[in-house]
């Protein structure tokens, strides 16, 4: 039949059309796929990497990078890295510690924290530096975006509270990123505070050597490298940060570490989150069991 | 309703309140209202939408508790939702994929309506007025995606707001308006925050309409046939049409919740996690996945036609997409409703459905190269279904022989049942 013919001969062209198109695909390397703690249905965050990542964020990311929607409190609270169920001996009856605000780790984390939170006006009509609170977000290195660019080479490094959900592929793309750097290939003219990344996303073909191209195009035998260059330069090197816990001290654990701490950052209840959808599945499961039940006992005099 | 009521006020206070305020009375002749016994389960998405409309406006109204409708303070005020409020990260969850699952539903439902006739006469009102609908839908949903105010937020709403300067004369008064400005900006955000609260409540009421005008022309059903004796065809609607359409909003719920508590994000966009930026362009510019197949017939006309230039060409194109659905009922001459009856017609469907889904497809790609040569065949044969296809198949087409009655058809489908079935079991619509 004829009719049937041409539905077979579109679908069969639908097929071999999106096959094309995924060739065709993106101009940067696909993430690493990573096995994380918190994956799938029933992952969770794992408290120890999340106190690493921490110190990975702390010692070396907020160097350049804010983390303006985290609060200190936040490290204290149930699933957070810093979290205490029971206070540590030596503490009185009277403290809670469960309670982020008197979480004595969270308290010395935000006094001793690298840089001041500004308050006022004062009483005399002055803003004034002090020691962060457990109640105050996480103040970040720049007051500003435009000291923030004029530190980095009129880049702005973006603020990190979001970035595992905020780039496609999440967090194996942080830390593909991370842990992705490589030397420029021979093609590419790279320009001074300038490095590049076959993960970041961008368009190589605008800094490839003229010799290599022509018309827009690289000339035969030379094809444009995957990735894009960026302002960050690689900023793990193996042995830089301290671990207390005997964890490998590498740039791949260092990576790893501060990735689950921002895929926390960015999506904090997301243990609380998985635990009511089990309990929600299970309840829906049941009633649609019960419910079909019902519809073919009420149904049953009418077949 | 179209039916006899069978209600009697038993208690003093129901005959009272019966002679002033009928409301107990209407209530007992919905629950019993005579549907045809022979509903599928693609009959149980117009209480799926029911469902979904009453959890946005329910999720919707907390949430716009917390948010604040302000350029600067609207992303952070979301985020405040998510990690500050109780249960935020669950309203808003349930808010964002709720969008989603109420589009799901609203295309199987539509797409039950074309293949089942059940815009056909009497039913033409009805039929319109779920159009009218899904027109209201795609306004609040479009400007409840803006709320967030992340990058796809602000750009989505740059590029659709920009289509209508494209009208002639009045186009570009119109995107101001719509701007309250010269650019996207605050005003803009509070007039769509506004709009979104109102247009839910909209759509409240033309669904009421839509829901009093099929209790007047009654449900279509698979076999297109209509209901000839009561008895024998129809079964009151509780508990009968409640219960199954029960079973199938639970089951729709899980996979509603199996977004919302374990891939909230997968059907959004990474971008919209990026505070808007107006300095700063995203490199792919893509409206949600429900928009995807308008986006495509959007970008599909790349010529100009005549007088018309592409761009405006575009615009007209998308919206005739929707707006043909309404001469539907008169554009289709066949006299048979249910394509189960139409052998030819149903092939033509399938491919039908096959160009909406390339169409969502092609929407998500950038519009160059082989995409918009696939856009263009999808959108003309999406056109071609309707102004070619189902005018001529009602006179070229010899349809199958229809059943007698709705139960003639239930009992010829399924011979098993009928030997199970005690002979003479009273009916249940008594």
């Amino acid at each position: 039949m004829t009719i049937t013919r041409t539905l077979m001969v579109a679908l069969v062209a639908t097929a071999a059309g999106s096959g094309a198109a995924l060739a065709a695909g993106g101009s940067e390397k696909h993430p690493e796929h990573q096995h994380w703690h918190f994956s799938g249905p029933f992952g969770k965050f794992d408290q120890n990497a999340l106190q690493r990542g921490y110190q990975v964020y702390e010692t070396v990311c907020s160097n350049c990078h804010s983390l303006d929607l985290v609060a200190f409190r936040n490290l204290g609270q149930k699933g957070g890295p810093f979290y205490l169920d029971k206070c540590p001996e030596g503490f009185g009856d009277s403290i809670d510690c469960s309670n982020p605000n008197d979480n004595p780790i969270v308290k010395a984390l935000a006094d001793k924290y690298k840089y001041q939170v500004t308050d006022g006006p004062d009483d005399s009509g002055d803003m004034f530096q002090r020691a962060a609170l457990p109640s105050d977000h996480i103040p970040g290195p720049y007051a500003n975006e435009q000291l923030a660019r004029l530190a980095n080479n009129n880049a702005l490094p973006p603020d990190l509270s979001l970035i595992t959900k905020a780039r496609s592929g999440g967090p194996d793309y942080v830390y593909s990123l991370i842990t992705g750097y490589e030397d420029a290939p021979s093609t590419v003219e790279m320009a001074a505070g300038q490095h590049y990344n076959p993960y970041f996303p961008g368009d190589m073909a605008q800094v490839m050597k003229p010799e290599y191209m022509h018309d827009g195009h690289p000339v035969e035998g030379v094809s444009v490298p995957p990735g894009g260059v960026l302002a960050m330069a690689p900023p793990l090197a193996d042995g830089i940060i301290e671990y207390g816990d005997g964890s490998p001290q590498t740039v791949e654990q260092y990576a790893k570490d501060v990735t689950e701490f921002l895929m926390w950052a960015a999506e904090p209840k997301m243990e609380a989150r998985k635990a009511l959808g089990i309990m929600t599945i299970i309840y829906l499961v049941i009633l649609a069991g019960i419910l079909y039940w019902s519809y073919r006992k009420v149904w049953a005099d009418q077949h | 309703m179209s039916h006899v009521s069978n209600y009697k006020p038993s208690t003093g206070i129901e005959k009272w309140l019966d002679k002033r305020l009928p409301i107990v009375r209407f209530g007992a002749d919905f629950m019993e209202f005579p549907t045809p016994k022979n509903l599928n389960y693609w009959w149980t998405f117009g209480a799926i939408l029911a469902v979904c409309l009453v959890i946005q406006i329910i999720t919707g109204i907390v949430l716009a508790m917390h948010y604040t409708p302000h350029v600067d303070m609207a992303f952070a005020s979301v985020e405040h939702i998510m990690r500050d409020v109780n249960f935020g990260w669950l309203l808003r969850y349930v808010h964002a994929n709720g969008a989603s699952m109420f589009f799901l539903a609203v295309f199987i439902h539509m797409f039950r309506g074309l293949y089942y006739g059940s815009y056909k006469a009497p039913r033409e009102v009805v039929w319109m007025l779920g159009v009218v609908i899904f027109l209201l839908m795609m306004a609040t949903a479009f400007m409840g995606y803006v709320l967030p105010w992340g990058q796809m937020s602000y750009w989505g709403a740059t590029v659709i707001t920009n289509l209508f300067s494209a009208i002639p004369v009045v186009g570009e008064s119109i995107r101001t308006l719509l701007w309250g400005g010269f650019s996207v900006d605050n005003p803009t955000l509070n007039r769509f925050f506004s709009l979104h609260y109102l247009l839910p409540f909209a759509i409240f009421g033309v669904v009421a309409l839509h829901i009093w005008a099929f209790h007047t022309s009654g449900n279509n059903n698979p076999s297109g046939v209509e209901i000839k004796d009561v008895k024998k065809d129809a079964v009151p609607f509780h508990p009968y049409y409640t219960v199954k359409d029960g079973f199938a909003i639970v089951v729709f719920l899980i996979l509603f919740a199996a977004f919302v508590f374990f891939n909230p994000n997968s059907l959004g966009h990474a971008d919209n996690y990026i505070e808007a930026n107006p300095l700063s362009t995203p490199a792919h510019i893509v409206p949600e996945w429900y928009f995807l197949p308008f986006y495509a017939m959007l970008r599909a006309i790349t010529f100009d036609i005549g007088p018309i230039p592409a761009k405006l060409g575009g615009v007209i194109t998308m919206f005739s997409s929707i707006l043909i659905l309404f001469v539907l009922p008169w554009l289709d001459t066949s006299k048979v409703r249910s394509m189960r009856y139409r052998p030819i017609a149903k092939l033509w469907f399938v491919l039908f459905v096959i160009a909406c889904l390339a169409l969502g497809f092609l929407g998500g790609k950038p519009a160059e190269g082989v995409y918009v040569m696939w856009a263009q065949i999808a959108t003309a044969y999406y056109f071609a279904f309707f102004l070619i296809i189902l005018p001529l198949l009602g006179i070229l087409e010899t349809p199958k022989p229809l059943p007698r009655s709705i139960s003639e058809s239930v009992l010829h489908k399924a011979p098993k049942l009928e030997t199970s079935a005690a002979p003479g079991a009273p009916a249940a619509a008594e």
